[in-house]
């Protein structure tokens, strides 16, 4: 019975100790190595815990590269969990989250000190290129291996694997806190539904601080495969992506929608294709029919799946294995639930069986997060009571996304329930965004509304005069770039309606664009 | 035409100063989303066709790049 994603990479090494596990632009990993690197990074962390025992968060600075994964192997060898942080995120953002964790350790590089100066929390760091040069050959003594040992020993598949934190709409973000349960129910339904083996050759497109890359890593090492972290870059220059997919045979990609579709937008199959390609795994958004059969055309013998899940219930709940052919304007079905997820609609409290007939999109089982970390109140809003049971604790998530069944019995995903948006490759709360602009000197008001047709996040502002650029430059230090308005509309005072509210009904009719397709 | 597309620049990432980056892909400042809007909006300006073969860092790094690249589709056509 398996209790630790640790026995993936230890099962692997076993049999493959030699073989290239991941490889970044500069350099490659075997097996072996990661392992012997991964211990005595674990060994020394312990070394510096308090108390030995319980799993406590520890931050990660994260870039494309192996040594963010060995960090992240590290963590998990000294009994406590990892939370990849993007260092280019905006430093107040950074704050809010270390915030809301108090790790004891941050792990990073020396030039991590500047940030974390300016909130107080230079001492957490702990630079990670340091640790690994200040063993021998990262040989471990007798203390430090019966100190992994008892960490091993005691750890329940129940303890935090990583936290990945999310937009969250109130202006915290929210840390995700999955479980190694979670994960290894997961990958071992990922092996058996799509048929992984060690000859697997994965492209990883997404950055460690999303989800995506957790069906990659683990994937890689479940099944004694090799792992290329393909450079961001790549996605703007697609013939340079395609050379390098050939160069290293990639033959299984698990990408995020928008990557598929800057292929398309930019018809890059033109040029070279990518030969070795068996398995196109696609999540994060609707996956328009117009996109995957720009690839189905160019591509027509690979494997492709449509992927559906929010990060609360580890990565995906349902999947839908590409089988007939689909017009420009169909919906492609979300599909059926992972074996061992309970997926389904529930309108208010009652269940939705009827096919064409729309519901919140809900789940149960071990696919489910442990919460939000430290926070109750947002914890206990999604995370509830099962109505449809009243005889147990049974846990659900609502997704506060809205689907039906189609005639095949399929599911398919409708639309949101809130201000939630993907744009621009990622999940935003609109209200991250509004409660950082109302939070700003510059301006006096200021509401958000996101034009779908355009994919454009519009922000319309209220100050003294039109101040467009100060309040991008201000916006600058409290968001990340993907959740910049694309378009500002200053008023002198934003229309209001009766109820003495920001009137964005008004603001919609006037400034949104409607297509006839919506 | 150079103010053409300082037109588009600015309008699509208002918050960079295009006039004086000389390192637009090098440095990360452009991202894969800013490309295909990019490429999108100079088709329709300048009524061009830019294609995967086109799409290499180089061409994109500057504004006065990106000038020569659009001068050079136009003289193809």
């Amino acid at each position: 019975m398996q209790r630790n994603i640790l026995e993936y990479l230890e099962e692997s090494g076993a049999n493959f100790p030699d073989k290239v596990v991941f490889a970044d632009d500069r350099s490659s990993i075997t097996y072996g190595e990661l392992i012997r690197q991964a211990r005595f990074l674990g060994a020394c962390l312990l070394e510096r815990k308090e108390a030995e025992g319980g799993c406590a968060p520890v931050a990660i600075f994260i870039d494309r590269s192996i040594a963010s994964l060995t960090g992240f192997f590290g963590v998990v060898y000294s009994g406590d969990f990892y939370v990849p942080i993007d260092r280019q995120m905006p430093a107040a953002r950074i704050e809010l989250i270390l915030h809301t964790l108090n790790p004891a350790v941050i792990l990073g590089e020396e030039k991590d000190k500047r940030i974390l100066a300016q909130m107080d929390m230079e001492d957490k760091l702990a630079v990670l290129d340091e640790i690994l040069a200040s063993g021998k050959d990262f040989s471990l003594n007798e203390e430090q291996e019966k100190a992994l040992d008892r960490v091993r020993r005691t750890a329940l598949d129940t303890d935090p694997l990583y936290a990945i934190f999310t937009s969250g709409s109130t202006g915290v973000p929210k840390g995700v806190l999955v479980s190694h349960r979670s994960v290894i129910d997961l990958i071992d339904n990922f092996k058996e539904e799509f048929a992984f083996s060690e000859d697997c050759i994965f492209g990883n497109q997404a950055p460690f601080d999303f989800d995506v890359s957790v069906k990659d890593i683990y994937s890689t090492i479940k099944n004694g495969a090799t792992m290329y972290v393909i450079p961001k870059v790549m996605f703007s220059f697609p013939a340079k992506l395609i050379t390098f997919m050939n160069e290293k045979r990639i033959n299984t990609i698990i990408w995020a929608v928008s990557a598929l579709r800057i292929i398309e937008n930019l018809n890059a199959f033109t040029g070279e294709l990518p030969k070795y390609l068996k398995t196109a795994m696609f999540s994060g958004e609707v996956m328009h029919n117009k996109v995957l059969n720009y690839w189905r055309r160019y591509l027509p013998d690979v494997q492709y799946v449509n992927l559906y899940g929010p990060t609360e219930i580890t990565c995906n709940c349902t999947y839908y294995k590409v089988n007939r052919p689909f017009a420009d304007e169909e919906t492609l079905p979300i599909g059926i639930p992972f074996k061992n997820s309970g997926v389904f609609l529930l309108d208010g409290d009652k269940l939705v069986k009827e096919k064409h007939t729309a519901g919140e999109i809900c789940v149960r089982g071990t696919s489910l997060a442990l919460g939000y970390y430290n926070n109750e109140e947002k914890t206990a809003e999604s995370f509830c009571q099962n109505p449809l049971n009243h005889v147990y604790p049974e846990r659900i998530y609502r997704t506060g996304d809205i689907g039906k069944y189609n005639d095949e019995g399929e599911l398919i995903f409708l639309s949101r329930k809130d201000d939630q948006i993907k744009h621009m490759g990622h999940r935003i709360e609109l209200g991250e965004v509004e409660a950082a602009a109302n939070s700003l000197d510059v301006l006096s008001a200021a509401v958000c509304i996101y034009d779908k047709a355009e994919g454009k996040i519009l922000m319309f502002y209220q100050a003294d005069a039109p101040c467009d650029k100060e309040v991008l430059k201000a916006l600058g230090k409290k968001l990340p770039k993907y959740m910049f308005p694309n378009k500002l509309y200053y008023f002198e005072k934003l229309p209001m309606n009766k109820n003495n509210k920001i009137d964005r009904t008004y603001l919609r009719e006037n400034y949104v664009t409607v297509r006839c397709d919506q | 035409m150079r103010e053409e597309i300082m037109e588009i620049l600015t309008e699509l990432r208002p918050d960079v100063e295009f006039e004086n980056e000389k390192k637009l892909i090098d440095d990360g400042i452009l991202d894969s989303f800013d490309i295909v809007s990019l490429v999108g909006e100079l088709n329709d300006a300048f009524d061009v066709s830019i294609n995967v073969q086109d799409l290499l860092p180089e061409n994109f790094n500057c504004v006065d790049a990106m000038v020569e690249l659009i001068e050079n589709l136009q003289e193809e056509e």
